[in-house]
């Protein structure tokens, strides 16, 4: 898998099959498809599972879900205040799906979802026109004062307007690129690096000690993933709830 | 007039106290290690570059106007990245229900 002909082969990880055979193939149904399912359900489990009980003293697993609600709930308090509440449920479920996307990709054999452009940008796309219909509804007209600061010169609106739209949709591009980028290049490395090992590894006597180094390069890599797939999944769900402030507050 | 502030500031007080009031300290910003600031960054200005450039080239196709706009677009991109960068330094100020 790692080694094809002996070079190195770091983006296969990232193609698409179709699985489940025929049909599958009908309706393009991929293994990132299925890591997408996995993450809802995982998440969509962990939170029924440690809501259903609702033990006085959480055991383990309640305390795993009640801080990662917490967790959620204390950001879009702090970042959009007390009208913030009504959308947690939207962050809390981007978050959670990025989370376990960015996690499921962690374990061997297992496919990314967050590492492919079009995932990221869907998802950056819903967070976008959410928080845009939020503004609209909640301020009207008075919405596209956002694109122009009070009591800046009327004579600059020509260029001030077009550099506000573009800097406001750049979120999108920016949003999506970022989770994306990090994704690709973490696995990208991983993959780099284990190929390293098993090149290395075949050099006769010497090989196994000179492939220990990229070994340990890996392992501090693999640490590092983890700690990649906890960050970004905690920068999309901090710039969605700045966003959602801007969407509420205006400016 | 000078009861009623005194009622407000003793509500202000009374709601502070039973932590009613949270204040919006430790915005809990994205972190700030030197290099995810420089990363983010860079990120910021491509991506006001690539919608300022694709926006320059669809209308420019659109309209047959090669290359004018897409020119007007990119040089407007590029203040966009600069403005996200010093977004990203001085955050647009908060609320204005702050008090401080």
């Amino acid at each position: 898998m790692a080694t094809e002909g002996k070079t190195i082969d770091a983006l296969s990880q990232f193609e698409l099959s179709p699985i489940l055979g025929v049909v599958g193939k009908a309706v393009s149904f991929s293994q990132s498809n299925v890591f997408m399912l996995v993450a809802l359900l995982l998440s969509a489990g962990l939170m029924l599972g440690s809501a259903r009980r609702g033990a006085l003293i959480p055991g383990r697993f309640q305390a795993l879900g009640e801080s990662a609600y917490e967790f959620i709930a204390g950001m879009v308090r702090d970042q959009v205040g007390d009208e913030g509440k009504k959308y947690f449920p939207f962050v809390f479920s981007v978050f959670m799906f990025v989370l376990f996307g960015n996690l499921l990709g962690m374990l061997p054999y297992a496919f990314t979802f967050t590492s492919h452009i079009a995932v990221t940008l869907a998802l950056a796309v819903v967070v976008f026109l959410t928080v845009t219909v939020i503004a609209i509804a909640r301020h009207g007209w008075h919405f596209f004062s956002y694109f122009f600061p009070e009591g800046a010169p009327v004579w600059l609106a020509p260029i001030i307007i077009p550099v506000e739209v573009i800097s406001y949709f750049s979120r999108v591009v920016s949003l999506s690129v970022r989770l994306f980028a990090n994704m690709v290049a973490g696995h990208v490395m991983l993959k780099v690096f284990a190929t390293f090992v098993v090149l290395l590894g075949g050099l006769g006597v010497v090989g196994p000690f000179v492939a220990a180094l990229p070994l340990a390069v890996n392992i501090a890599l693999v640490g590092f993933e983890f700690l990649v797939a906890f960050l970004q999944a905690y920068v999309f769900a901090i710039l969605t709830s700045i966003y959602l402030h801007d969407a509420v507050h205006l400016h | 007039m000078n009861e009623r502030d005194g009622f407000e500031e003793r509500l202000r007080q009374a709601r502070s106290k039973q932590g009613l009031d949270t204040p919006p300290a430790g915005r809990g910003k994205a972190p700030q290690s030197p290099w995810g600031f420089g990363l983010r960054a860079g990120v910021e200005v491509v991506s006001a570059l690539v919608v300022g450039i694709g926006l320059g080239f669809w209308l420019d196709r659109w309209l047959g106007t090669w290359p004018w706009l897409f020119l007007v677009f990119f040089v407007m991109g590029s203040a966009a990245g600069v403005l996200n960068v010093y977004r990203l330094f001085n955050p647009r100020p908060r609320s204005r229900t702050r008090s401080d």
